[in-house]
């Protein structure tokens, strides 16, 4: 300071702030680290197509615990290729326009390597044209049918969880030989619902079943009372996928109709996912069955990297989140950016992959192409996997669970061949 | 010198196309088409003073009127295209036909509960329009002039977003100056003083409802051109929202604040999404602070202080 009080620069200052310019010059900034990457040098950029609002936030919030925990234990052991992952995350608002916004922002302002983890189907098949355009591989962990059924491009990938007609074809035998073959579906009358409705309703009718009845109801539905009395008496089974906020409402009414006279009932735990099956109101699912993808609750028989898998996620035995056991997870899904993440490594290391560009993605794409299987492990803590590229789509084992004292038991586990059915799709013949 | 400034303003989009990084050259041919939809909500609301809560309805059904029948009747880009701004003229004027006798709320919550209506169509026709995942259209090119130009390429897609909002401007600013335009204004001011005055103002009220329909349309129906996507998520409520939105804060009643409002909305939703999940907290407080300090809008507070000539 000057004698007047106003401030003056000493020499002393000059070559302290020197000095900090001179360092901050030379640490990594998010442009250097672009910059670096696109060389091929630089941490692999790995761009996370996220719902942190919108409807899928619940979603959203454990795809990315998940992610962000596979990540720390590649980086542990020393990265993809030998290089440091870095997750770059962009909120998609569960919403198309932002969607493909998005898709387009990390590959061309953030200059990802690849994009990857959309789960909600309509945010998918928005985006999906975008990173076609871009030529960016675009690895979704959706679950639905929209990148085997051939709609989507050669960009586009789902290597990491299986799609909704695999479960339903794996499933549907099951319950026509164990709960009975008269089935009555409930379900929401959009796209999730009419897969079930579709899938199902193929696979019971060509293995003896009898669809009773088909139930839609309409989305903005708050009370259901005045359907339940559309299920046929002699119905045996009663199929129902609905979601959304009223599933609780749902349940409640379902049990107040049918009371201790019910038929058997399964469902999909999409229904379930991210609420607590001990919630008041729930307590009429006890004895009914559910499909599952992972199973939610910890059993002693549990493999070690399924139990790794839970502790590195931060994931206690109820599937609940570790630090707050009320945030119950969404496990049957959220596996999927976990097993993503490792055949991304995979296909990287193995195609040697270096940066963006069309030689680069030429060769991760034909050898992600090229892949067949996938063992279990702690890269694949869900299970053993058949990978069909020219689907784009991964398959795996299905979980038959029973509500039993307020938690789920796993009471049967189909074989990765009961989900596959004839392809109806060639990706690789579209032109890259 | 108002025709003049509007006409640079086009150019000035025009000639960013030469100096924005591809991101933004890609994010102003997105606002460019929405600013369209903005553009004729604004018509309806900030000049004849009627406030919708359906216009996704309009903007919906340019958006099938053109997907449908690309892809199931296999027609070519402007044939498509001029069904959609047809579908959506049909239901535009069907629209402002049934809203004849209401105005104020009223007016509001029957466009609502039409545009739901229309929302749910498309959900329970789900077997013909995809439902809720919808479905997309690629491959598109655009034949002119016996050249090939794939609707993909950046270029290509910014020029045909400015085509469309140039377009949709330059209609809105012939209509706001003209008589009719005139008449609209006395219509926001004062329906029943302009029918004492003689006007058949039914007429006119459901012209600024058929025109307004009709520019959300052209811009649904380029969106889905340029954006290769169908589906229902636009025609539910919060698309309804949106042109609402964005006419406020750009300021509703001026030609230049549809673009102005898209513009900064779209820009501040990137922005702050990409620092909090709270970013719609950021987006209300901002439009809180807008209508507390300049409660005309971005464009229209400029008016009010410094260019009154602005229309």
């Amino acid at each position: 300071m000057s004698q007047d009080g106003a401030p003056t620069l000493s020499r002393r200052h000059f070559l302290q702030a020197g000095g900090l310019v001179a360092v901050g010059a030379h640490l990594p900034g998010p442009g250097v680290a672009r910059a670096a990457a696109q060389t091929g040098q630089g941490p692999l950029r790995l761009g996370f197509q996220v719902h942190r609002t919108g409807i899928g936030a619940v979603y959203g919030r454990w795809y990315e615990r998940t992610t962000m925990a596979a990540v720390k234990l590649i980086n542990e052991k020393g990265g993809i290729g030998g290089r440091p992952v870095e997750i770059v995350a962009e909120d998609d608002g569960t919403d198309p326009k932002r969607g493909a916004e998005v898709v387009e922002k990390l590959a061309v302002q953030h200059k990802v390597d690849l994009i990857f983890g959309t789960l909600f189907s309509h945010v998918v098949i928005a985006s999906a044209p975008r990173a076609g355009e871009l030529k960016i591989p675009y690895i979704v962990v959706s679950e639905g049918y929209h990148v085997a059924s051939g709609r989507l491009n050669r960009y586009v990938f789902q290597p990491g969880i299986t799609d909704v007609r695999a479960q339903v074809t794996a499933v549907a035998p099951w319950i026509l030989k164990n709960l009975g073959k008269k089935v009555t579906l409930i379900f929401p009358d959009y796209a999730f619902g009419h897969d079930h409705r579709d899938f199902f309703s193929r696979v019971a009718t060509a293995q003896g079943g009898t669809i009773r009845a088909l139930i839609p109801i309409p989305p903005t539905e708050t009370s259901f009372t005045k359907y339940f009395p559309r299920v046929p008496a002699d119905t045996e089974v009663l199929y129902h996928v609905m979601v959304g906020p009223g599933v609780l409402t749902f349940v409640k009414e379902m049990g107040e109709h049918f009371g201790a006279r019910r038929p058997q009932i399964f469902g999909f735990i999409d229904s379930l996912e991210g609420v607590d099956l001990a919630s008041p109101g729930l307590e009429f699912l006890e004895g009914t069955y559910f499909w599952e993808a992972f199973p939610r609750y910890a059993a002693a028989t549990m493999p070690p990297h399924v139990r790794f898998y839970r502790e590195r996620v931060g994931v206690n035995d109820n599937g609940a989140s570790v630090n707050d056991p009320r945030d119950v997870s969404t496990f049957s899904h959220m596996f999927g950016c976990w097993e993503t993440l490792f055949i991304i490594k995979r296909a990287v290391e193995q195609s040697g992959y270096k940066k963006p560009g069309a030689a680069g993605y030429r060769a991760f794409i034909e050898t992600l192409e090229g892949f067949q299987s996938f063992p279990e492990g702690t890269e694949h803590p869900q299970g053993p996997k058949k990978f069909v590229g020219r689907l784009h789509q991964v398959f795996g084992r299905q979980v038959v669970s029973k509500v039993e004292k307020r938690r789920l038991t796993v009471i049967h586990r189909t074989a990765i061949e009961d989900s596959m059915y004839a392809p109806e799709a060639d990706y690789t013949k579209q032109p890259l | 010198m108002t025709l003049g400034l509007h006409l640079g303003v086009l150019a000035l989009l025009g000639g960013l196309q030469l100096v924005l990084p591809p991101f933004h050259h890609g994010m102003l041919a997105r606002i460019m088409v929405l600013a369209a939809y903005a553009a004729g909500y604004n018509l309806l609301l900030g000049y004849a003073g009627l406030m919708s809560l359906g216009h996704a309805m309009f903007f919906a059904a340019g958006m099938y009127g053109t997907g449908l029948t690309i892809h199931y009747l296999g027609v070519g880009v402007i044939t498509g295209f001029l069904l959609g701004v047809v579908a959506g003229l049909a239901v535009a004027a069907a629209v402002g036909l049934i809203t004849l006798r209401t105005a104020g709320p009223a007016f509001l919550i029957v466009t609502m509960m039409l545009a739901q209506a229309f929302y749910l169509a498309t959900l329970y026709f789900n077997e013909i329009t995809g439902g809720d995942q919808g479905f997309i259209l690629s491959g598109l090119h655009l034949d002119l002039a016996g050249r090939r130009l794939p609707l993909a390429d950046p270029a290509v897609k910014y020029n045909v977003a400015l085509v469309v909002f140039a377009a949709c401007l330059l209609l809105n600013f012939w209509i706001v100056r003209s008589p009719a335009g005139r008449i609209l204004l006395a219509l926001r001011e004062n329906e029943e003083r302009t029918r004492l005055l003689g006007y058949n103002t039914p007429r006119y009220r459901l012209f600024a409802v058929t025109v307004s329909g009709l520019v959300a349309a052209v811009a649904g129906s380029a969106y889905t051109l340029l954006f290769s996507y169908v589906g229902s998520t636009f025609a539910g409520i919060l698309y309804s929202i949106y042109p609402l939105l964005w006419a406020l804060l750009g300021g509703a009643g001026t030609i230049l604040g549809p673009l102005v409002g898209t513009l900064v909305m779209t820009y501040l939703v990137d922005v702050a999404s990409s620092l909090t999940t709270g970013y719609l907290i950021v987006v209300g407080a901002t439009l809180v602070v807008t209508i507390l300090w300049v409660p005309a809008g971005i464009v229209g507070g400029i008016r009010a202080r410094w260019a009154p000539w602005l229309p």
